[in-house]
């Protein structure tokens, strides 16, 4: 149940309270976004109707790269 | 739901948060089968028990000699006997009882949710609270009862629906609880030796770390937050591996792409804005202090708790014990695996369970018969 599903912002509705969620599965479908502080164009993750984060796509991209370099300095360690 | 033929760089762009790399994850494990190590880590979330059962990780890791294996870690499957029964009263008192869809079926003494709505009970399945505050909108002349199951990543989501004047024929029955003092109370009651602890990516997402830090302050036990992914989890491990020879235990943070030390804010504020702590008990343990999420006063309106006590006054005095020879309460304190209680995968299935580790998709029991060779 703390299933939580990334996906991307796309629409804001006038209130600022619910969003439309593109999963890039096909799968469009609207969030209630007043947990977060988000744009046209971030990336959230969605639990339960509600987004509950917003994704740091630099991090994510980093996060490869870091646990690489962990292992890496293991070896020489 | 809408439908899209394109699919593109939203795709390419959402599988970035997904992380997969298995020349990584061989780096991983090919590290931690150089340590010759004898360790026993818990987590505490059905998604991590999928991914270690679904990809083959607890096996792979118990021949690195980490035993791992699932804690409390399923709300629906901690959800006590009591609050099964007392949803199910209120649906046979005339309410419209609507809860998440792996609640169903989760047997009571003599019924389930499922069960009663096919006797014609009103019964619904919801994906959020939101569509049950919906079903309330339409329905006024149905008193609608939403059963709020969920650890903390669920409960702001309540918060956040309680704060918006739902209508007066809508109420909560909360079954809100949380994790760190579960952990603490696994650790004081001192039943299994815990080496490690991988705590939940999406609990984590909104409390941070922050509350953790305690633990292996008190009880020197290492932590590590992780992801969701083969890799999350095999890192998760292989942290914990490493601050264990260090000697140095620490909260530490695997799913920093998603999880903060602070966690989230906002959803913080409206969880304390509308509960309070109270001490609750969960299945399988004794009751746990300051573990649950109980409305507060201000919004006692929609406590089903305090508009239903005439109803709910019938049981109030009655002990609920466990199905019978269900060992659930073992499997949620780590004391057991789903295939050491004779009735997994024989008398009890998904599709006739005894106990909610059976039912829930985050439960054990659930988890390992899905994915088992038939």
């Amino acid at each position: 149940m703390c299933l939580a599903i990334p996906g991307k912002i796309i629409d804001i509705d006038k209130n600022r309270e619910h969003a439309i969620v593109d999963y890039g599965d096909g799968t469009k479908r609207k969030a209630n976004i007043t947990l977060v502080d988000v744009k046209i164009g971030d990336y959230v993750l969605v639990h339960a109707g509600f987004a509950i984060e917003i994704l740091n796509e630099k991090e994510a991209q980093e996060t490869l790269d870091l646990f690489k370099e962990m292992l890496s300095s293991e070896e020489e360690g | 739901m809408i439908s899209s033929k394109k699919c593109c760089p939203v795709r390419r762009r959402a599988k970035l948060f997904s992380l997969k790399d298995k020349q990584l994850a061989g780096r991983i494990i090919s590290k931690i089968k150089k340590i010759d190590v004898n360790l026993r880590f818990m987590h505490v979330c059905g998604t991590h028990q999928d991914t270690l059962v679904k990809n083959g990780l607890d096996v792979l890791l118990r021949e690195c000699g980490i035993e791992i294996g699932q804690g409390p870690g399923c709300p629906v499957c901690v959800t006590t006997p009591r609050e099964i029964e007392e949803m199910l009263l209120l649906a046979r008192a005339g309410k419209t009882v609507t809860t998440f869809g792996d609640m169903m079926k989760v047997p009571g003494e003599k019924e389930s949710l499922s069960s009663m709505k096919t006797e014609g009970y009103d019964v619904r399945t919801v994906y959020g609270i939101e569509d049950a505050v919906t079903i309330a909108e339409k329905n006024r002349d149905k008193n609608v009862v939403f059963m709020a199951v969920g650890f903390e990543t669920t409960a702001p989501t309540t918060a956040a629906v309680m704060l918006k004047n739902p209508p007066s024929n809508f109420s909560i029955l909360s079954c809100h609880r949380t994790i760190p003092n579960a952990l603490k109370a696994i650790l004081d009651m001192g039943e299994l030796k815990i080496d490690g602890l991988i705590e939940p990516g999406h609990v984590s997402t909104i409390i941070g770390t922050k509350p953790y830090e305690f633990i292996s302050k008190e009880y020197h036990v290492p932590q590590v937050v992780a992801g969701f992914e083969p890799i999350d989890v095999l890192m998760g491990a292989w942290m914990l591996v490493k601050q264990i020879r260090k000697g140095e235990p620490f909260i530490q943070n695997e799913y920093t792409r998603v999880v903060h030390r602070d966690g989230n804010a906002k959803a913080q504020q409206v969880i304390n804005e509308v509960f309070e702590p109270e001490d609750k008990k969960w299945r399988g343990f004794p009751v746990i202090p300051k573990s649950g999420l109980i409305l507060r006063k201000k919004f006692e309106d929609y406590d089903a708790h305090k508009i239903y006590e005439d109803e709910l006054g019938e049981i109030k005095d009655r002990e609920f014990s466990e199905p019978k020879g269900c060992r659930c309460g073992e499997l949620l304190r780590g004391l057991i695996a789903p295939q050491d209680c004779v009735l997994f995968g024989k008398k009890c299935t998904p599709d006739n369970p005894i106990g909610p580790c059976m039912v829930s998709i985050e439960g054990s029991c659930n988890i390992e018969y899905h994915y088992l060779e038939k």
